[in-house]
């Protein structure tokens, strides 16, 4: 096939068009992608004096960017939850009445170890760590997610 | 102004602008008259509710402060301090309701009496664009009050958006403008609002009107079935449309009362780390796909149950759309009948999920 003038000129400019509206559409999509915040890796944060919590009740902590839920259950044990639904975003409660964790979304239920019993949610909440440091309540990321 | 200078002007005009084939145009354009004619007023009932949205949105612009600290403040000023601000907020609130359920209204009436078909696939293409662009006006206008109900729903829904394969993630974090649901994405969704929805919304408006000008109203079979003498017209101008105004007029009325009678609520402030409140639930023009997802399982064959929700809701919205392509393709002597049917079970399905929604 031999290539005759006209041809390679509507290659050459057609190749020369595209480019031209890549150009154009680049950095106009780019811009609608939002930049990434970098995230203060906080690996702890401090929840009060153990003391002070009443007992059998739940509480949502700001750990970083992301909700924590600390429960102090009816045996005065602390436990430390991502509040994140795993089903669609929603934030948890505690239940005080049938200990366990709310989400009143679509009614999704989980147990005091985070695991999902009931309802639309696919997956356990992430649990966390919590220490009782001179009185005071520190909630700490899992080892394993870092 | 009397008949004289009234044929002046019009003459003026015509001299500069060469008018006349448009005066001839509107002056012979006739509109049939039959036992389903009353469908004929729904779209421009919806044409007016929109302006009316123009003209109160304009005005909330004057004192709305989009800003996580902000937006929930503005409002409460505009609806306790600025004289009649209540009034434009519920305006507002009320016709943007009575929109979409216009829009609803109008889209069945178009798709029973058989208005889609050749050569009408794009007046309905575009009207299914306007649909999805009203849906859009009131899932980013509910946010902006900032509000704990509002707050929740948007999560909730641009986390489904997540469900979609591959491009779902994407999506999600071009609607957030994050990760999460922050000011950011208050902020997005008051451009898209404000000034992206309603560009978009008027250049599909005048291409839908411009169809139905061009093509004139649709005839019902049974209609074109009457002897030519028995096939009863008004015409358009002035008799049809001093008809539509009539109309306009009496849902202003109603739309007033709601608005004076059952203010829009503002509800309690969103709090990104307070635990979700009992009865988040989207606007009512959501709430059919929303029951839908609630009720399936976490898992259906090991995937997620949203995921085959959102693909199944998907797959019914495109294949709604683009109707007018695939159903003269359906076996002509039973059409009809396939096509009523179907229409009737979305209708029904619409109506019972969202009923359910509301009781459960
Ligand atoms: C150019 C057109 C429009 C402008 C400039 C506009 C502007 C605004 C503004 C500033 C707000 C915030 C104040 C408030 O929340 O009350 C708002 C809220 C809202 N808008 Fe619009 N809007 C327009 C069209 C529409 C349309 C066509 C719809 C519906 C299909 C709509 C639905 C809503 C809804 C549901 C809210 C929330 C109402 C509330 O809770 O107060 N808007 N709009
Ligand atoms: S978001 Fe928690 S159950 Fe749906």
């Amino acid at each position: 096939m031999s290539i005759n003038r006209r041809n390679f000129l509507n290659i050459f400019l057609g190749t020369g068009f595209l480019g031209w509206v890549g150009s154009i559409l680049y950095p106009l999509i780019s811009y609608l992608i939002p930049p990434k915040v970098s995230e203060a890796k906080i690996q702890s944060v401090k929840a009060g004096i153990a003391a002070d919590f009443p007992s059998n009740s739940g509480k949502i902590i700001k750990f970083g960017r992301k909700p924590v839920i600390l429960i102090k259950t009816n045996k005065n044990k602390f436990v430390a939850l991502s509040a994140t639904c795993t089903h669609l975003d929603c934030i948890v409660r505690y239940r005080a009445d049938t200990n366990q964790i709310l989400c009143a979304c679509h009614n999704g239920l989980y147990d005091l170890k985070g695991r999902n019993i009931s309802g639309p949610p696919p997956r356990p909440l992430t649990a966390f760590n919590v220490n009782i440091l001179n009185e005071e309540i520190i909630i700490s990321k899992p080892s394993e997610m870092s | 102004m009397n008949k004289k200078s009234d044929d002046r002007l019009l003459n003026w005009l015509d001299e500069r602008f060469n008018i006349s084939p448009f005066l001839d145009f509107m002056k012979h354009k006739q509109v049939p008259i039959h036992k389903h004619s009353v469908w004929y007023y729904m779209g421009g009932v919806a044409l007016f509710l929109f302006m009316v949205q123009v003209l109160t949105g304009i005005l909330l612009l004057l004192y709305y402060q989009p800003g996580v600290d902000s937006s929930y403040e503005s409002i409460r000023f505009i609806v306790t301090k600025v004289n009649f601000g209540w009034l434009i907020r519920s305006l507002h609130s009320w016709s943007a309701n009575l929109l979409v359920l216009f829009i609803f209204i109008h889209m069945f009436s178009t798709f029973f009496t058989g208005a889609f078909k050749n050569p009408r696939e794009l007046t309905w293409l575009s009207g299914f664009i306007l649909l999805a662009l009203a849906l859009g006006f009131g899932f980013s206008g509910y946010l902006l009050p900032w509000n704990e109900l509002a707050f929740f729903a948007t999560k909730v829904g641009t986390d489904i958006t997540g469900a979609v394969p591959l491009v779902g993630k994407a999506i999600k974090i071009f609607l957030r403008g994050s990760e999460d649901v922050t000011g950011g994405t208050l902020l997005r969704f008051y451009a898209f609002h404000v000034a992206i929805i309603p560009a978009i919304f008027t250049f599909v408006l005048s291409v839908h009107l411009l169809f139905i000008q061009r093509q004139g109203m649709h005839e019902p079979d049974f209609y074109k079935k009457l002897p030519r003498e028995k096939q009863k017209t008004i015409a358009f101008f002035p008799d049809f449309f001093l008809k539509d105004i009539l109309l306009w007029l009496i849902v202003l009325n109603i739309l007033l009362f709601l608005a004076v009678f059952f203010p829009w609520d503002i509800g309690i402030k969103a709090d990104p780390f307070a635990s979700a409140p009992q009865g988040i639930r989207p606007e009512w023009y959501f709430m059919f796909m929303f029951q839908t997802l609630k009720l399936l399982p976490a898992h259906i064959l090991f995937i997620e149950g949203e995921i085959v929700g959102v693909l199944m809701f998907g797959v019914g919205g495109v294949a709604w759309m683009l109707l007018p392509f695939w159903a003269g393709k359906i076996n002509a002597q039973i059409r009809t009948r396939v096509l009523t049917t179907l229409g009737l079970l979305v209708v029904a399905f619409i109506l019972v999920m969202t009923i359910i929604g509301y009781v459960m």
